[in-house]
């Protein structure tokens, strides 16, 4: 049912069953919100999108209430526009004037609320809060002194990542937003995804910097710094520095980061390429067996460590091969770099993630004389963007540096990985080839395309039906795993990746990314894949030839140990 | 299962949230405070995520997190006992038994609690230690007895 009512003296149409604020954003007219978040029941706690509509007594939050036919609304009245000033100064109160030396100064949320609503003085003194920064975690810092309490955190933790590794803690004005018993993010049963970071309006949440480790390696004269990026990081980057998305993004890239002082430039794509081979021989190996599927991928590391955590059941299930950012450290410590004559032990591999959670996997993973790390600094895409603007690269003046090192050659199925379901699509592809000998037909498998958390489709492989399930998002997983843990049989491959709609929307990714960046970001890969020549993993001259020089054939015993983990079997929560 | 979780399971259902908050108390009435483990055992019987459980404790007062002492001191810091002419100064008391409010002196012998109410608003101010209740007390009675404590020897 539609009606006319009246907002700022014009009359709009409105729907019944409608909140105020979804007619507010389709007319245009912006109030400010903390708390609320596009696909979230509305909870009206932050206050601020208060509108006063005429014969209602106080003044109603526009998020959470719905509009009814006589209503008459005021968004920006001098009582409306008070309120909102003594919110957003009692907010400050409180908060710590820090916004110089503060990393997401410019782009907070609070600082620019502070802005619009023309607040010039500090009204209310108070005590600072004087909490610990919990830095025990390798991927996440938490400074509870600059939290709002908006509880956005908290919601996305429960609601889409289905941990709840953080809550309130306390009443009234002692409340605070941690974690049982005071103790770091590293202990409580958080999975370092970094989703948090991504709604975070301040910096009370925000990632474990590794800049000054990499100035520190770039500058070193012993060193040998060479770095690997994922998939997505191009498009990313590109959308930071306003370039356009195109072919020659890659090959700028890649001049700046020679520009800073990387001696060499990898693709992880290319180590995915890797995985897939070896995820696919895994596969087809537990196939013939028929023992233990359905088997889950494991190139992410939040869902390995929940199923490590939460799933002790289903270990079994978790594909043994290592992440594409493992493999590539690996292979580049043990055989790109010492046939260039470097040792291991100089030569230090960073690499750009979209993720938090991956520093957390670098850190564990090390080689056997417990001091070199196969992966030795983690930067996630925004840090990168900070280190390329400190180092004063300038995107309009470099020239495209073609592709160097062989290393960087790599199948668009390995690109694929950036984006839910992709990993799948190009795992499938490897897996048909490798047991009926033909490639596939058609390539692109559509059903495991778009923004959806969960896809799923049936693949025919000569003879045989394969079910397979890609999901994102980890509270979407736990669903799933509890009908495979009550016994469904029915699927064979799932692939899971914690962020929704997977690496795209990382928690690495550039804080205020909407629905349309997401979108391009994945037509960007999507487009690698249609323009690209070798669409299949094991037709990557690069896999084939290390296969050929070092690693014999894929899932074998002797590459068990470099390209294969085995999970851990302690609970540390 | 910890057996005391076990004791409860007849009593409350697994799948149901409002089992939550008396099983808490169970655990505090036999332990004194809660326990992380117990905390754990909790959230693994209800299928409730830890910190969930841990936050919802946090609101309310009755839940502690730390073992008491020997003597628990618990002084009314309701208005009325508050304003009553002979009020205890915490910041005194803090020094006399060696611990901060809420906390618990080294040796565990006292540990201090101030409390909003404890329903004698007519005799304040008022102290409970352990299960005695003290009606006003004045600042020097208070010393008498805290000396007492101290002169006992186990």
């Amino acid at each position: 049912m539609q009606f006319d009512i009246e907002i700022n003296g014009e009359q709009v149409t409105a729907k019944k069953g409608e909140t105020i604020k979804n007619v507010l954003d389709r007319i245009g007219i912006k109030v400010p919100t903390l708390c609320n978040m596009n696909g979230f029941t509305p909870t009206g706690s932050c206050r601020l999108c208060v509108v006063e509509v005429d014969g209602l007594q106080g003044l109603v939050p526009s998020c959470s209430h719905q509009v009814e036919e006589w209503m008459k609304i005021k968004t920006h009245s001098p009582r409306v526009l008070k309120a909102r000033k003594t919110i957003v100064e009692l907010l400050l109160a409180r908060h710590p004037d820090e916004c110089l030396y503060c990393n997401r100064n410019k782009n907070c949320e609070l600082q620019s609320l502070a802005e619009e609503l023309d607040i010039r003085e500090r009204k209310h003194q108070t005590k600072r809060l004087s909490i610990q920064i919990d830095r025990a975690c390798s991927s996440i810092e938490r400074d509870p002194a600059k939290c709002i309490l908006c509880g956005r955190c908290i919601r996305i933790c429960d609601e889409v990542i289905g941990v709840a590794a953080i809550d309130i803690m306390g009443r009234g004005s002692d409340s605070r937003i941690g974690t049982s018993y005071n103790k770091g993010l590293n202990v409580s049963s958080c999975v370092k995804c970094g989703q948090c970071i991504m709604v975070c309006p301040t910096a009370a949440l925000s990632e474990r910097s590794n800049i000054q480790t990499v100035l520190d390696a770039l500058h070193n004269p012993e060193l040998f710094p060479v770095i690997q990026f994922s998939p997505t990081v191009p498009a990313s980057i590109a959308e930071d520095f306003n370039l356009k998305t195109s072919k020659d993004i890659l090959n700028l890239f890649r001049a700046a980061l020679k520009k800073m002082g990387f001696r060499q430039i990898f693709d992880t794509s290319m180590a995915a390429d890797l995985t897939i081979m070896e995820e696919a021989a895994e596969f087809i190996d537990r196939w013939n067996k028929q023992s233990v599927l359905p088997m889950f991928t494991s190139c992410c590391p939040s869902w390995v460590r929940y199923a490590e955590e939460e799933k002790r059941k289903l270990l079994p299930n978790l594909s043994s091969t290592r992440s594409p950012q493992q493999m590539m450290g690996r292979v580049v410590k043990n055989y790109i770099t010492s046939s260039a004559g470097q040792k291991p032990s100089s030569v230090f591999v960073v690499s750009v993630m979209p993720c938090t959670s991956k520093k957390h996997e670098a850190e564990g993973d090390v080689m056997k004389d417990n001091n070199t790390r196969y992966v030795d600094a983690v930067l996630t895409t925004r840090e990168l963007v900070r280190l390329i603007r400190l180092m004063g690269i300038d995107f309009s003046c470099l020239e495209p540096e073609p592709n160097d090192t062989a290393f960087s050659l790599r199948s668009s199925a390995g690109k694929l990985f950036g984006v839910s379901g992709g990993h799948l699509e190009g795992l499938i592809r490897t897996i048909h080839y490798m047991m009926t000998g033909q490639e596939i037909n058609p390539i692109k498998i559509n059903d495991l395309r778009g923004l959806k958390t969960k896809k799923e489709t049936h693949i025919k492989i000569g003879k045989q039906v394969l079910k397979v399930m890609a999901v994102s998002g980890l509270a979407n997983v736990k669903s799933v795993l509890d009908e495979i843990e009550s016994g469904r049989k029915d699927v064979h491959i799932v692939e899971v990746m914690t962020c929704p709609f997977g690496c795209i929307n990382g928690g690495g990714q550039r804080i205020g990314s909407d629905e349309k960046s997401l979108k391009s970001r994945m037509k960007a890969i999507y487009d690698v894949d249609e323009e690209e020549m070798i669409k299949v993993a094991h037709k990557n001259p690069i896999i084939t030839d290390l296969y050929d020089k070092f690693l014999g054939h894929p899932n074998s015993d002797q590459n068990k140990d470099l390209l294969h983990q085995v999970p851990i079997t302690e609970k540390t929560v | 299962m910890n057996e005391l979780i076990e004791k409860m399971v007849p009593r409350f259902p697994v799948n149901k949230k409002d089992s939550l908050l008396g099983m808490l108390q169970e655990i505090q009435k036999a332990h004194g405070f809660l326990t992380e483990e117990l905390i754990r055992e909790v959230a693994q019987y209800l299928h409730l995520p830890v910190n969930k459980i841990y936050g919802l404790a946090t609101f309310y007062d009755q839940f502690r997190f730390h073992a008491l002492g020997k003597y628990h001191f618990q002084i009314c810091n309701g208005t009325s006992c508050h304003l009553s002419e002979s009020s205890i100064n915490i910041k005194d008391l803090e020094n006399q038994l060696y611990t901060k409010d809420g906390g618990i002196s080294r040796d565990r012998k006292f540990s201090l609690e101030s409390v909003s109410c404890m329903g004698s608003c007519e005799q304040g101010p008022v102290v409970k230690i352990n299960a005695t209740v003290f009606t006003n007390v004045s600042p020097d009675e208070l010393n008498r007895i805290i000396r007492s404590l101290k002169d006992k020897t186990e």
